[in-house]
C-alpha cells in the first residue's frame, strides 16, 4: 500500500528540451518502470479483488458467478467476524508504546550521547531481521523454561504462559511488534530532528529552556508531521496486523487477527468471494479511519526560522 | 508496524493473483493411456512432488534412471515444492502446474475432472488399486494414490510399560487411566498434542469411523444432523483428544510445541504418545536411533474403541498423483505414474501400505494383524456433499483450527465446555446442511 505510491512520485528529471520537441514525453519515459510495476502487482490485483468480492468462486475452480452485494451481505450479518478486531487494541495499545519509546531514544540519540551511533544500530537493528526469523526466535524466547522465564527466574517472578494465555498472548505478541518496529519510527524521527536548524536549540538553552522544555517546544512541533505519519501508519497496522501472529501461534488461542481470519477463509474454506469482501472492508476501515484521523489532526506546515 | 501493511498488500496480491487467467478453453478429456510399447515413448515430463527431501537425497534421481531403463527417451524432471498445496493450487489456476503431480487437499472431488486427465474406467483400476474410488467422478478414476496409511497412536513401549501397561487399552475411559498411570509412574509427558505446528492435530479428523469401525461413516455425515452427538464418532473421537487435555494429560504450553522436537521426545521417552498416522512411525524410530535410543520401543496401537471384540483402524491413502489434463506428453506421463506405483519400490521403502492390491503389509502393522485389528477402507459415495456441507459451515474436520479450539477449551483457554462446543459444531453442520 505504501511503496509503489512513492515509486509513483517520482520527481521528473531535467527534460532535453530537443529543437522544442517531444520534452513532455521524457518524465513519463522515466516513471515508465515504476508505473508499470504499480499497475500489474498493486492496482490490478486490487480491481481483480474487487472484482471476486461480488462471486462465489471458490479459488479453484475456472467458473464462477456474479452474486451481486451477496458477500457484502453475508460479512455484516456475522458480526463474530469483526469481534477480532478487540485483538487490533493491543496493537494500538502497543504502538502508542512504541512511538512514545521512539520519540524517547530519537530525542537522547539527536544530542552528543556517548557511543550514540551504537545505539542507534542497536536499536535499528531488528526491523532488519526478516519477520519470520523473528517469529521463531521469540516462540524459543516465549517457551516455557525459555530465556525470558529464565532471567525473570533471577529477579524472583514465576514463569508464565506468555503464549498459552489467552489473556497474555496478545500483549505477548504486542510486544514483539514494539521489539521489530520501534527502530524504524526512531530513524525517521532522528531524520526528522536532524533537520531543526541548531540555532534553534542555541537559542533556546541561551534562553535557559531545560532538555525538556526543548523537547516540548522546539523538537516536538518541528517533527509533527512524521509523528502524524507514524500514527497513521500505527493505527492501519494496528488494524491489519499479520505477520507475526501468524507465523507464532497461526491466530490459535484467542490471537486471531482480520487478515488472518481473512486467509483461513478463503483458503482453508475456499471462500475467495467472500474473503476477498472481508479484504475490500479492511482497506475501507483504514481509509476511514485514516480520515477521520486528518480531520481531527490536521498537518499545518511547520515553520522553522 | 509499518511493515504490517506491506503484509496486508501481500494478501491482497495472494487473493488477487490467484487467479489471473482463470478461464481458459475446454481441455480435451481423453484418457492418459500407458503406452504399449515403451521404447516409443518420447518427451519431456516435469513431476511435482511435495518430497523435497527425496529431490535432495537422489532418490528420484535413482527412480528416474530405473525408468530410463524401461523407458529410455522419457526425460523426468522434478520441481520439489516445499509450500506444495500452497503454491499448486495457485498454479491450478494455469495450465502450467507439471505434467504428473499430487492432487493438492483443497481441490473439491467434483472438479478434479477440470484440471486432469481421466486414467481408466473406476471398473477396471479398482481391481488393481485400492482407494481408487477417493478419486473417482462419472464412474472414470483421476488420481491413483501410492500409499495407504493406517491410523493409531505411536507411542513409546518402554514408557508406557515403565507405567505398568502392557496391554493396548480397549475403551476411551481406559485410555485416559493408562495416560494418569503414566504421568504418575514415569516422569513422562503422557500425550503430546503438536498444537502449534496444527497438522499434526488435523490427524484427530482421519479417526473417523474407527470407532464404530463403519466403513460409511464419512458418507453418513452428509445425512446426520448432529454428528458430535453422544455415541457418534466425532464425538467419541473429540471427546477423547478433550478429556486427553482437559484432565492435563499433554504437554504444559501446547503453543510453543515443536514437530521436528517432538520426534526426538517420543523416540527418547520424554514423551509417552501422539495420534498419528501409521507414516509416522518409521520416523520416530529414525528419531529414536539418532538419541542413542532402542529403536523397537517405538510402537503402533490402535484407537481405544472396539466393535465386537475387535480393534478398528481407517486406512486412508495418501497423497493420490494424477496427470495434467493440459500435458502435452499424457503416454509418458502415466508411463511414469504406472512405474512410480508398481514398480519404483517406493512404498516399501516407506513401510508403508501399498496401494496395489495384494501387496503383503508393512512389518510395523506386524503387531496389528497379529491382534486381529480390521483394517477398514471408508467408502466415498457421497464425499463431495460432505466436502460441500464442511467448506460452508466453516468447520473444516481436516483443518486445524478445528481441533485447535477443542484443545483450547479443554485447557481452560477458550470459554465454553465440551458440551457447548459440541453444540456449536452441531448446530453449524446442521446449518450447512440446511443451507444447501
Amino acid at each position: 500500500m505504501s511503496a509503489p505510491r512513492t515509486a509513483g512520485r517520482t520527481p521528473p528529471a531535467p527534460a532535453l528540451r530537443r529543437k522544442g520537441g517531444t520534452w513532455w514525453v521524457t518524465p513519463w519515459l522515466y516513471l515508465l518502470v515504476p508505473l508499470a510495476l504499480l499497475v500489474t502487482f498493486t492496482l490490478l490485483p486490487v480491481v481483480d479483488m474487487v472484482s471476486y468480492s461480488f462471486t462465489d468462486w471458490d479459488g479453484i475452480s475456472p467458473s464462477r458467478d456474479y452474486v451481486g452485494f451477496a458477500n457484502y451481505t453475508d460479512l455484516f450479518t456475522r458480526p463474530q467476524l469483526f469481534q477480532v478486531f478487540w485483538v487490533s487494541l493491543f496493537y494500538l495499545g502497543a504502538s502508542v508504546v512504541q512511538i512514545g519509546a521512539a520519540l524517547y531514544f530519537a530525542t537522547v540519540l539527536s544530542f552528543d550521547t556517548r557511543l550514540r551511533n551504537l545505539f542507534k544500530g542497536l536499536l535499528f537493528f531488528p526491523y532488519l531481521i526478516n519477520g519470520v526469523a523473528v517469529g521463531f526466535v521469540f516462540l524459543y524466547f516465549f517457551q516455557p523454561g525459555g530465556t525470558l522465564d529464565t532471567v525473570l527466574h533471577w529477579f524472583g517472578a514465576g514463569p508464565h504462559l506468555w503464549l498459552g494465555n489467552p489473556h497474555l498472548v496478545n500483549t505477548s505478541l504486542a510486544g514483539v511488534s514494539v521489539w521489530r518496529f520501534m527502530g524504524l519510527n526512531m530513524v525517521l524521527f532522528i531524520g526528522a530532528i536532524q533537520s531543526v536548524p541548531p540555532q534553534l536549540y542555541e537559542a533556546a538553552a541561551l534562553d535557559g529552556a531545560s532538555r525538556w522544555q526543548q523537547f516540548r517546544h522546539v523538537i516536538a512541533p518541528s517533527i509533527r508531521p512524521i509523528i502524524s505519519l507514524s500514527v497513521i501508519l500505527a493505527i492501519s497496522g494496528s488494524l491489519s496486523v499479520f505477520e507475526i501472529p501468524f507465523i507464532m501461534t497461526g491466530g490459535s488461542n484467542n490471537s486471531e487477527t482480520f487478515v488472518i481470519q481473512t486467509i483461513k477463509l478463503a483458503f482453508d474454506f475456499n471462500k475467495t468471494g467472500l474473503a476477498s469482501a472481508a479484504a475490500v472492508v479492511l482497506l475501507l476501515i483504514v481509509l476511514l479511519v485514516t480520515w477521520v484521523q486528518r480531520l481531527l489532526f490536521p498537518d499545518e506546515r511547520v515553520e522553522q526560522s | 508496524m509499518r511493515r504490517t501493511a506491506f503484509a496486508a498488500t501481500g494478501v491482497v496480491l495472494a487473493l488477487g493473483l490467484a487467479a489471473c487467467g482463470g478461464s481458459s478453453g475446454g481441455p480435451s478429456s481423453e484418457t492418459a493411456k500407458a503406452p504399449t510399447d515403451p521404447s516409443t515413448v518420447k518427451g519431456t515430463i516435469t513431476v511435482l512432488t511435495n518430497r523435497t527431501d527425496q529431490v535432495q537425497d537422489g532418490t528420484l534421481k535413482r527412480y528416474a534412471a530405473a525408468f530410463n531403463a524401461i523407458y529410455p527417451q522419457v526425460k523426468v524432471k522434478f520441481q520439489g515444492l516445499t509450500d506444495y498445496e500452497g503454491d499448486v493450487r495457485i498454479r491450478l489456476n494455469s495450465k502450467n502446474y507439471g505434467d504428473v503431480l499430487s492432487i493438492p487437499n483443497s481441490v473439491p472431488l467434483q472438479q478434479y475432472p477440470t484440471f486432469f486427465a481421466p486414467l481408466g474406467p473406476a471398473a477396471d483400476l479398482s481391481k488393481t488399486y485400492d482407494f481408487t474410488d477417493h478419486a473417482t467422478v462419472g464412474g472414470q478414476v483421476y488420481g491413483i494414490a501410492n500409499i495407504g496409511t493406517a491410523n493409531g497412536f505411536v507411542y513409546n513401549k518402554a514408557v508406557w510399560k515403565q507405567a505398568g501397561v502392557t496391554e493396548w487399552p480397549t475403551t476411551p475411559q481406559q485410555f485416559i487411566d493408562d495416560l494418569k498411570a503414566i504421568k504418575a509412574r514415569t516422569g513422562a509427558t503422557p500425550y503430546y498434542t503438536n498444537y502449534h505446528d496444527g497438522w499434526p492435530l488435523t490427524n484427530w479428523g482421519n479417526a473417523l469411523g474407527s470407532p464404530s469401525c463403519d466403513p460409511a461413516a464419512s458418507d453418513k455425515l452428509a445425512d446426520t444432523k448432529e454428528p458430535w452427538a453422544p455415541g457418534q464418532d466425532l464425538n467419541v473421537v473429540d471427546s477423547l483428544l478433550y478429556d486427553t487435555v482437559h484432565d492435563k494429560l499433554s504437554e504444559a504450553d501446547p503453543n510453543t510445541t515443536n514437530w521436528e522436537g517432538s520426534k526426538a521426545l517420543l523416540g527418547t521417552g520424554k514423551v509417552a504418545t501422539m495420534w498419528l498416522g501409521s507414516w509416522a512411525v518409521v520416523q520416530m524410530r529414525d528419531a529414536a536411533k539418532k538419541a542413542g535410543q532402542n529403536p523397537d520401543d517405538i510402537g503402533f496401537m490402535p484407537f481405544p474403541a472396539q466393535k465386537d471384540g475387535h480393534f478398528c483402524s481407517v486406512v486412508r491413502p495418501d497423497y493420490q498423483y494424477a496427470v495434467n489434463v493440459h500435458s502435452g506428453n499424457k503416454p509418458a506421463a502415466r508411463a511414469w505414474l504406472d512405474w512410480y506405483i508398481n514398480r519404483s519400490g517406493d512404498a516399501q521403502a516407506a513401510l508403508s501400505i501399498s496401494s496395489v492390491k495384494g501387496t503383503a503389509l508393512p512389518a510395523d502393522l506386524k503387531p496389528f494383524q497379529d491382534a486381529g485389528v480390521r483394517f477398514i477402507h471408508l467408502t466415498n459415495d457421497r464425499t463431495a456433499e460432505v466436502d460441500e456441507i464442511d467448506k460452508a459451515s466453516e468447520i473444516g474436520i481436516n483443518n486445524q483450527d478445528y481441533p485447535q479450539h477443542i484443545v483450547d477449551v479443554a485447557r481452560g483457554a477458550a470459554g465454553g465446555d465440551k458440551d457447548g462446543v459440541f453444540e456449536d459444531l452441531d448446530k453449524k453442520w446442521s446449518d450447512a446442511q440446511g443451507a444447501r
